[in-house]
């Protein structure tokens, strides 16, 4: 993994048993990342989810050089990011999750400054019409929008033309319409060979954008994989209301299903790893007792589901140092 | 194997690019800040008029008194602390706060081009007015040429390099750029009282007038005196060469005190606002 390969096989991103604290040792201080292992290949898209507090921040800023992790290493594009940042910045773009522009310069004065302190810099306007930015250009930062500094940070993150790019939550703040125009540009930028690192909140995102991903909690990350991988194991969910108990509906039970059952008054929800089988025995049974099942609602599992399954799993394993899920983590 | 993929390798930010980038911005936030160049501009012009009429008042009482020498270190001195210092201390808490020095670590400039980029307005805005003050002065008050303008340069030099660094110190004790007022008033304090600025060392007792001589932003504004007028007003002036001798402990004691504000300022500086 020395010189000798090239730079095409070495991953974009390597992080092995990434630690970082806040604080003195003892109770008084904070683990924010509790050894956390990583790879990102080149020009995949990878996406860090989590919780709020999770630690998705406190990793970037660690994978981005911002600041010395307490333990373990980070290589980005073969180098350590923190000790060899004149190496590794002008190859990398990054977008913090807060702007951070000053708010009396103009956008293009902004770009200006920015262009001024990136290697290799594309001309100001390009990026600003990137992000549809090019007809404010001479407007003040503090008169932009949330979701104009957004895109704006965005730009200047993209100035570079960056190889590994870094985006905190790139997309918060934007209505649908920036989103997805900014969804339209990450995609782009992914398929002419950018590797793209992404943490988000909104699951559809990661969903809609990520290669692979992975999900931290408390500082550690409890399970990772493609899309598919990550949910493959959850249940798919079967829910309706049933009919009231009373006349020919008195003794009214459920057949032996494959599905874990429960119930909310007559809203009965079912679990399944077989969606498909768990659903005609639950519509036969149904229509042999001729029964109106209500707001029937049958999905596979999302990410979405996964990841609230996956917070309450972890949140039950409270303070054991190694959580269960650890070892299920691809 | 040949490899096809053989780019030409973008054009590099050098670190002189990026301080300029860096300065061009700083000064037009600068320009587009009216208090903050009110302060600049208006402060040291002020002290000249204060400080030219209590030097006058003085000279009543002691008639040796240098009223010239007194009044052109004072007054390079004023410019130093208000100008650099002052602003300084509050542009630095300001994008503190905002986050721009937070967003500018994440770019190819190194921390101490940041720092410098941050400065570069005040720098040139306090040499500018100390031009303009030593070439005035030398015309209104016909004043002789400098004995040893190496020194007054260096004194210059190692002032605004002092003040640079003391700013950044005490922007880590400074939550809100309105707050810088009351945080930079220790050392402009102590500056205006015991570096002579508002009291000529030479008429204080012998013993306070060492201890002040001691004192951080002293040493500096002692060079600039020497190098212009051979004396640091405690014994007779001298020629190029002797100033040489006289310049020495401030020197020493000039350059001490910048090591001290690096250090105070390597621990305690912080680039975002405390979680």
């Amino acid at each position: 993994m020395k010189n000798s390969s090239s730079s095409e096989q070495q991953p974009a991103i390597e992080v092995r048993g990434l630690q970082r604290r806040y604080g003195p040792a003892g109770p008084a201080g904070f683990d924010a990342v509790r050894g956390i292992d990583l790879t990102v290949r080149r020009g995949e898209l990878f996406a860090l989810l989590g919780t709020n507090g999770a630690g998705k921040t406190s990793t970037m800023e660690l994978i981005e050089g911002l600041a010395a992790p307490t333990g373990g290493t980070v290589q980005v594009l073969g180098h350590d990011p923190y000790r060899a940042r004149a190496l590794v910045r002008p190859r990398i773009g990054i977008m913090l999750q807060e702007g951070g522009f000053p708010s009396e310069l103009t956008v293009a004065e902004t770009g200006r400054t920015w262009s001024g302190l990136t290697s290799g810099a594309r001309p100001v306007d390009e990026a600003l019409d990137l992000v549809g930015l090019l007809d404010r250009r001479r407007v003040r930062v503090k008169q932009l929008s949330g979701g104009e500094r957004r895109r704006l940070d965005l730009a200047m993150a993209l100035l570079g033309r960056p190889e590994v790019l870094f985006l905190d939550e790139p997309s918060t703040g934007l209505d649908p319409e920036a989103r997805a125009a900014v969804w339209r540009l990450v995609r782009e930028l992914r398929a002419q060979g950018t590797t793209v690192l992404l943490t988000t909140h909104y699951l559809e995102e990661a969903q809609e954008l990520a290669d692979r991903l992975a999900i931290m909690h408390r500082g550690r990350v409890v399970t990772g994989g493609t899309v598919a991988q990550v949910i493959a194991d959850r249940p798919s969910r079967i829910t309706f209301e049933l009919p009231e108990r009373h006349g020919r509906h008195q003794d009214l039970s459920l057949p032996p299903l494959d599905a874990e059952v429960s119930a909310e008054g007559r809203r009965i929800t079912l679990r399944t790893p077989r969606l498909q089988a768990t659903l005609t025995e639950l519509l036969g049974w149904a229509a042999h007792h001729q029964i109106e099942l209500g707001g029937l609602d049958a999905r596979s599992a999302s990410l979405e589901e996964a990841f609230l399954a996956i917070a309450a799993e972890a949140d039950n394993d409270n303070d054991t140092d190694t959580p269960a899920l650890i070892g299920s983590a691809r | 194997m040949t490899t096809l993929t053989a780019t030409a390798a973008p054009a590099r930010t050098s670190s002189f690019g990026r301080l300029i980038a860096l300065g061009r911005a700083e000064t037009t936030l600068l320009l587009r800040n009216r208090t903050a160049l009110y302060m600049a501009l208006a402060m040291p012009a002020a002290m000249v008029l204060v400080v030219h009429s209590m030097l006058k008042q003085m000279a009543t009482h002691k008639p040796d008194l240098d009223q010239h020498a007194t009044l052109i270190s004072a007054v390079a001195g004023m410019i130093l602390m208000f100008v650099v210092y002052y602003n300084l201390t509050a542009a630095y808490v300001g994008r503190r706060i905002a986050l721009v020095l937070k967003r500018m670590r994440t770019g190819e400039a190194t921390d101490l081009e940041i720092l410098g980029g941050t400065a570069v307005p005040s720098v040139i805005l306090a040499l500018v007015e100390c031009v303009v003050l030593g070439v005035g002065g030398a015309v209104v008050l016909k004043l002789p040429a400098p004995v040893n303008p190496v020194l007054l340069v260096l004194g210059l030099v190692l002032g605004i390099a002092l003040m640079v660094v003391l700013a950044a110190a005490t922007s880590a004790f400074t939550k809100t750029v309105e707050s810088a007022g009351i945080s930079t008033l220790p050392i402009m304090l102590l500056a205006q009282l015991g570096s002579g600025m508002m009291i000529p060392l030479e008429i204080l007792p012998h013993q306070l007038a060492t201890f002040c001589r001691a004192l951080p932003t002293t040493p500096a504004f002692q060079l600039v005196r020497i190098g212009w007028f051979g004396t640091d007003g405690s014994s007779a002036a001298t020629d190029f060469l002797g100033t040489w001798a006289k310049a020495l402990p401030h020197l020493g004691l000039a350059v001490l005190w910048i090591a001290v504000a690096v250090w105070a300022a390597r621990r305690w500086f912080r680039w975002e606002p405390r979680g």
